[in-house]
């Protein structure tokens, strides 16, 4: 009986469901996803299948795609394309996530102090907030690699420091929003210590716009590595797809196809992820619910 | 006569304005008895809100301090006491529900953590004891299945399903006093009148204090055995509260309950016309003046009243009124 009923009550939808539903309307968003997935299941077991060292001399320098076997062709040291490709996708997806995970341990935490304290501390954080968005960020990340080496390590921690100030500003408006509403004061009304109401209470409110801005910032970061790399600052003993670009630029008339290549690799992926964030934006951000 | 459980002793709240520092609230003084439930009365703006956060230690940060008095909680000033002793007297000693309960209960995540994480930060309890507890407490305030709706989010439930919510949160460590602060304004009457039902058990159940903030005085009656009217940050009259329903000795008071409707027996009866309180309160910046802060309002306004601020004066029957003209009145 008790269940009868039960049945025919309509269910307040989880906000988890409703934001899953809104992510599937995005055609575009899904299909994005799906691609991406691709390449992180290339990143992690593509060597495994694809035993090729990718910086051997396998064949002729500047073998067109498709010949003997080189699905990509070779590049101007006879190196296997698809090898270098299937590795540098490793590379990139790394510190594409690590950087933004550093983005945005640096940026939620700064964001969070001046976001719930307010006052002298707010004032000192966003001023250090500010005079990082103002430097040249190219440059800067060039001068932090190229005075402590080029390791994929100070590569991620370089990117890092000259991205967070976006999610410090994104936490810090979302934190002084959250921190005037009812259930912050309940909580405080029920004891809660100031560790517990920032992290604990506030932040899991905040997080869709970080959860948007650090997919985003995956994206950025990839493109930054490969701007380094196109540099000559990178580790030379790890292949990424903007070392490939960098080491082939000198032949880009000659053998376009070996520049194009890992150009389009980066393409897509920048895109795929560009768009998974717009779609998460879709579904986690309410003032966009109602189109 | 038993010791006070709370006594607040002249209390001036402060807030930063900008033209200046204004007293929300000025020279007010009462006491709560252990047990007792007692009301605070008056319209939006009089400072209602204001003294119950003054005891919480709420005060919003920067802008409003207390300036002067005390609140005395069980042999110790609250007004002094360490940020840290507020933390663990909040919630555990006296805690507070609110207003609006769409919006009082954290979205991300279930009642059930939300009941649970209280009782394990003032009581120490263990995962699974907090769990039961909570669960026992979802039964005290009569949510039905608690079993199953323990693991409900907030959007899941209806305004009055909340604020049983909120009620179990506020007294799962039993405390002594409980602020309810209109508690039942966001609610249909229905339900209004179950959550008051539910309050007076609890009370009678746990033995603790209340504090209504109201400006129902239907609520008044039914839930409170002493009211406090204020106006203005100001006490204006206190006592048991048939009393002062029956023979009001401020205008003010007279004015709040003139203007409560009552339901007719017959609809053919003459219906009464219903008195209104002529005027607004006075701005923020006026509410430090040494007169009647009601005399612009006040139809026995005489010229005493604007030059001077009305002295307490306490009754026989326990009835205290702030006014020049009580014996008039009366």
């Amino acid at each position: 009986m008790d269940n009868n009923i039960n049945n025919h009550i309509v269910k307040a939808r989880h906000p988890f469901t409703e934001a899953f539903e809104m992510f599937c309307k995005n055609i575009a968003a899904v299909i994005a996803l799906v691609v991406l997935f691709l390449i992180i299941l290339t990143a992690i077991f593509g060597p495994t299948l694809y035993p090729v060292d990718p910086f051997d001399m396998v064949w002729m320098p500047f073998s067109p795609p498709g010949e003997e076997g080189f699905i990509f062709g070779t590049d101007y040291l006879g190196r296997d394309l698809v090898a270098m490709i299937v590795y540098g996708a490793r590379v990139s997806i790394i510190i594409g996530l690590s950087a933004a995970f550093v983005t945005v341990f640096i940026g939620v935490s700064v964001g969070a102090m001046a976001g719930f304290y307010r006052g002298w501390v707010e004032e000192v954080l966003m001023r250090i907030t500010e005079f990082f968005q103002v430097l040249p960020t190219l440059l800067f990340a060039m001068v932090i690699v190229a005075l402590f080496g080029a390791s994929l390590t100070m590569i991620t921690i370089a990117i890092g420091a000259v991205s967070w100030t976006a999610v410090a500003r994104i936490t810090r408006a979302e934190f002084l929003r959250i921190r005037e509403l009812e259930y912050v004061t309940a909580s405080r009304a029920s004891g809660a210590n100031n560790f517990i109401l920032m992290f604990k209470i506030i932040l899991p409110n905040a997080l869709p716009p970080i959860i948007v801005q650090a997919a985003l910032m995956v994206g950025s970061a990839i493109l930054f590595e490969a701007g380094l790399s196109f540099l000559g600052l990178t580790d030379p003993n790890v292949v990424s797809w903007g070392q490939v670009i960098g080491s082939n630029r000198s032949y880009l008339l000659d053998a376009s196809f070996t520049v194009t290549i890992p150009g389009a690799a980066i393409f897509i992926t920048v895109l795929c992820i560009s768009l998974v964030g717009d779609g998460l934006n879709d579904a986690l951000n309410p003032k966009l619910r109602q189109r | 006569m038993t010791k006070p459980l709370l006594s607040v002793k002249n209390l001036r709240i402060e807030l930063k304005t900008r033209d200046g520092v204004a007293p929300v609230i000025d020279d007010f003084s009462f006491d709560l008895f252990p047990g007792e439930a007692i009301s605070f009365v008056g319209e939006s703006g009089c400072g209602k809100s204001m003294t119950a956060l003054g005891i919480m230690g709420l005060l919003p940060e920067g802008v409003g301090k207390i300036a002067s008095g005390s609140i005395n909680f069980a042999g110790e000033d609250l007004s002094a006491a360490e940020p840290k002793r507020m933390r663990n007297i909040r919630g555990n000693e006296i805690s507070m529900i609110f207003q609006e309960p769409m919006t009082s209960l954290n979205p991300v995540y279930t009642i059930g953590e939300q009941i649970a994480e209280v009782l394990r930060a003032h009581q120490g309890l263990s995962k699974q004891a907090s769990w039961t507890k909570a669960i026992e407490l979802l039964d005290a305030v009569r949510i039905p299945n608690p079993q199953a709706r323990i693991s409900d989010y907030p959007f899941q439930m209806s305004g009055g399903q909340r604020q049983r919510v909120m009620i179990a949160i506020a007294l799962a460590c039993e405390p002594k006093i409980l602020i309810a602060d209109e508690p039942t304004t966001a609610l249909d009457v229905t339900v209004q009148a179950q959550i008051f039902d539910l309050l007076n058990d609890l009370r009678k159940q746990t033995g603790t204090a209340i504090i209504l903030i109201t400006h129902d005085m239907g609520a008044v009656a039914e839930m409170a055995e002493r009211m406090i009217v204020m106006y203005a940050g100001r006490k204006v009259e206190e006592g048991p509260v048939q009393q002062v329903i029956d023979n009001a000795g401020h205008p003010y008071t007279r004015g709040l309950i003139s203007c409560v409707p009552h339901i007719l027996e017959k609809l053919t009866h003459e219906r009464q016309t219903l008195q209104e309180v002529p005027g607004i309160v006075p701005s923020l910046r006026d509410f430090g003046k040494d007169q009647c802060l009601f005399a612009s309002r006040c139809e026995y306004v005489s010229k005493k009243c604007n030059n001077a601020r009305p002295t307490e004066n306490e009754f026989s029957n326990f009835q205290t009124v702030a006014c020049w003209h009580t014996e008039s009145i009366q």
